[in-house]
């Protein structure tokens, strides 16, 4: 990632330590990952060690330190979709994927991660790829949607 | 837009928006809440408006896309004005349909509500039994409004308390209002919001700062997020009235990362809300300032938590701290604070307007008003539902929600969120309110509502909770970190058929220890296995003698077919994915139990009317027929 972008996102908040958390949100929902070097000129940018800022990335489940897939697939697994058959949705896109929730496949195409409820509880259970709901699935489903991304 | 600096300026502005709309043009209201757009509502919007543009009747017919009105279950759903005509799972293929009857001022029969029981068919919205069984106060708003127009808003009355509040009033009788009604905190602590107020109100300290707290992580729970979608100016406008009466200047919305248009929708009310003068200097001519921020969790359900969520605003890691000091005394940069949930600062406005007796004619002694609750699970009409304090659940259950789908067996609900607890079917007459729920071994919790039906399995319910608590612990207090760690580890045991003689009272043991924790998450964390040990210990005991009576821990049941209902049909061993049926064409088929995953696929296949595949509680199947018996004889054809 540029380093003027990121003091672009930094400036947009002001430079502020107490703006930690929204500037690395800023940058992990468009670089998809945070990288040390970025870390590091946060870091520097707003005199906050780099100890505290592995405290917050590890902390907080939205940021991650490796890289992304080119799509991210969250299979929500709150109490809703729980008793809806998430586990066998989540168990179907393993399948499909061939990786586990936190991981990512060797040709970056997707990310595999689990939400405890993203709202949709209605419609569960649900997942969401690239911000896209698919709600009331069934396994047999799954193959058909995930065929839809490159 | 100029700025309204006075009361006479306000009240100008308000004609002058109810005099540019003329009530009887037709207008179709498009649910674009997250569940309905995740069934395809934006298409259904494009459909419309495409329509509408190819026969040029911009006009004469307005497309308005609102926040979520309740009935996700049947969405994308759309109500049609001025008539309030409420059709269900509309289609884009629907639009010209739709179009035409506008014009002809005509119903489309299909796509209206069909009662399940006397099959008759519902034209208006409020004569639908999902709706006509709540008091929707707060929620009813949304299908009114588009949440991107502060003049939809103005329309229905919006930001009339504000004036009233702040030209007419001093701080201290809104406080005093706010007292008189009742009001608890609906957050789950359901704590008096006036006496919360007054703390923060009266703290010495001249800098004081108000918090919405919109960090909704309870799963199974989304009326803070339709309520910041569908009417994020009420939200706002109950802030604005609550941080005059405490003496804030600043104040800040937490909203959870996983509700994007939630913090969108609430980012465009504030730019707004600041260009009309309803947020910035001077509001309204009153000499009172206000600016409000908007930050975002970054996924971390403790955040929740008052003293968590304070510290995540002032950009550390949200682990909670003890208390006292309190928020209202000591909060954000060590300031006076008062945090109030979204659906909180949603009901000051209506306190203001319609006065704290009228508010206080709804719910119960100890409980004023209407909840919002989310009711999902094994439902027919999940959704979400406002109804009185003191409603019984089994009318939430079974008058709103349309009872269970598919004629299984009601077990239990659950409420209060991971740190709530089940009610089983004795408990279904109970009246809702804060007190019972608690007084019953759950809590009101913010609102989350899950119906189970005869197939949960209470042992694996509890498991997940505690699975949930485990990944969100912030791992600050031992018996948290441990205590949720150890019990979730009998469970699992016992889930997978290791359970032991002695485990529940261990876990029993163990649920006493988590007292000693900072925040509700620790604290609360035994309260699933608690109550669901004391309502349903014989599924723990049968658990332990190695049978899941709900077919779902896989290590404790076991797939069987029937030899004699079997027609050998083929149909199962075609799509059990593990090869773990042996048959053939006129075999009776059976389940090799070595190979068999568990996964259902020959339960699904298997035709109802053959209904040979079943499931046996257990490990122990009736031995398989001898190969040379399984050939079937069939009758002459």
């Amino acid at each position: 990632m540029d380093i003027g972008r990121i003091d672009q996102i930094i400036d947009k908040h002001g430079c502020k330590a107490s703006s930690l958390i929204q500037i690395l949100i800023n940058i992990q929902s468009e670089n998809h990952w945070l990288p040390k070097e970025v870390l590091e000129r946060v870091s520097e940018r707003l005199a906050v060690p780099m100890n505290q800022i592995q405290h917050i990335t590890t902390f907080y489940k939205s940021f991650s330190l490796v890289p992304k897939g080119r799509h991210e697939v969250h299979v929500c697994m709150g109490t809703a979709c729980h008793v809806r058959g998430a586990q066998r949705v989540l168990d179907t896109v393993e399948e499909l994927t061939g990786i586990k929730p936190g991981e990512t496949d060797v040709d970056l195409k997707f990310s595999l991660e689990t939400v405890n409820c993203i709202g949709c509880c209605a419609l569960g259970p649900v997942m969401v790829v690239d911000g896209e709901y698919h709600g009331n699935l069934a396994a047999g489903q799954l193959e058909d949607v995930l065929k839809n991304y490159e | 837009m100029p700025k309204i600096n006075s009361s006479a300026e306000f009240a100008a502005l308000r004609k002058e928006v109810l005099s540019s709309r003329d009530p009887n043009r037709p207008c179709i209201a498009v649910c674009t809440g997250s569940g309905c757009l995740a069934l395809g509502a934006a298409n259904l919007v494009t459909a419309l408006k495409d329509e509408i543009q190819a026969q040029g009747l911009e006009s004469r017919i307005e497309v308005r896309e609102t926040g979520c009105p309740g009935f996700c279950e049947r969405g994308p759903l759309i109500v049609v004005y001025p008539d309030e005509t409420c059709y269900l799972k509309v289609q884009p293929a629907d639009a010209k349909e739709v179009i035409a009857s506008v014009l002809e001022k005509t119903v489309i029969d299909r796509l209206l509500y069909v009662d399940p029981v006397t099959g008759e068919r519902v034209v208006h919205e409020m004569d639908i039994p999902f709706y006509q069984n709540q008091l929707r106060l707060l929620i009813g708003n949304n299908i009114k409004l588009d949440p991107t127009s502060i003049e939809d808003y103005l329309a229905i009355g919006g930001y009339a308390a504000l004036e009233k509040a702040l030209c007419q009033m001093k701080p201290e009788q809104v406080v005093g209002l706010v007292k008189e009604s009742g009001l608890r905190g609906r957050g789950g602590g359901g704590f008096p919001s006036g006496n919360k107020w007054e703390f923060t109100r009266n703290a010495p300290d001249p800098v004081k700062y108000v918090v919405v707290n919109a960090d909704e992580g309870d799963p199974g729970a989304f009326m803070d997020r339709a309520l910041l979608e569908g009417s994020p100016h009420a939200v706002l406008e109950g802030l604005i009235i609550g941080a005059y009466a405490i003496g804030a200047h600043e104040g800040f919305l937490y909203v959870r990362q996983e509700y994007p248009l939630a913090v969108e929708n609430i980012t465009l009310a504030i730019k707004t809300a600041e260009e009309y003068g309803f947020l910035g200097k001077n509001i309204l001519g009153s000499g009172f300032d206000f600016i409000v921020e908007v930050a975002q969790g970054a996924g971390a359900f403790v955040c929740g938590e008052e003293t968590a969520l304070i510290r995540s605003l002032e950009g550390k890691a949200g682990e909670p701290k003890p208390r006292p000091p309190f928020p209202a005394v000591r909060g954000l940069w060590d300031k006076p604070t008062n945090i109030n949930n979204v659906e909180t600062w949603a009901n000051i406005p209506l306190i203001i307007n319609k006065g704290p007796a009228a508010f206080a004619s709804v719910g119960t002694a100890g409980s004023k008003g209407t909840k919002i609750f989310s009711l999902v699970g094994k439902v027919k009409n999940t959704g979400l539902v406002e109804v009185p304090m003191g409603i019984t659940l089994r009318d939430i259950v079974y008058k709103i929600g349309g009872g269970i789908p598919g004629d299984k067996r009601f077990k239990a609900v659950q409420t209060g969120g991971p740190a709530g607890g089940c009610m089983p079917e004795s408990l279904l007459d109970m009246e809702v309110d804060f007190d019972q729920l608690t007084k019953a071994g759950s809590m009101m919790g913010s609102g989350g509502m899950i119906v189970l039906d005869e197939e949960t399995c209470m042992v694996d319910f509890a498991r997940f909770f505690l699975a949930f608590l485990a990944d969100e612990s912030c791992g600050k207090c031992v018996p948290c970190r441990e205590g949720i760690q150890q019990m979730l580890t009998i469970l699992t045991d016992i889930t997978q058929g290791k359970g032991k003689k002695g485990d529940l009272d261990l876990l029993l043991q163990l649920t006493e220890v988590s007292g000693a924790s900072l925040c509700a998450l620790g604290k609360g964390a035994p309260n699933p296995v608690m109550s669901t040990l004391k309502h349903f210990r014989d599924e723990y005991e049968a658990h332990i003698e190695g049978k899941c009576p709900a077919f779902t821990c896989k290590e404790l049941f076991s797939f069987y077919i029937e030899p004699e209902k079997c027609q050998a049909c083929t149909n199962c061993g075609r799509k059990c994915p593990a090869g773990a049926i042996e048959g053939g064409k006129n075999l009776i088929h059976v389940v090799d139990q070595a190979k068999c995953t568990k996964c259902g696929a020959c339960l699904e296949a298997c035709p109802p009317r053959f209904g040979a595949v079943t499931r046996i509680p257990g490990k122990a199947v009736p031995a398989p027929l001898p190969e040379d018996a399984r050939t079937i004889v069939r009758g002459n054809k």
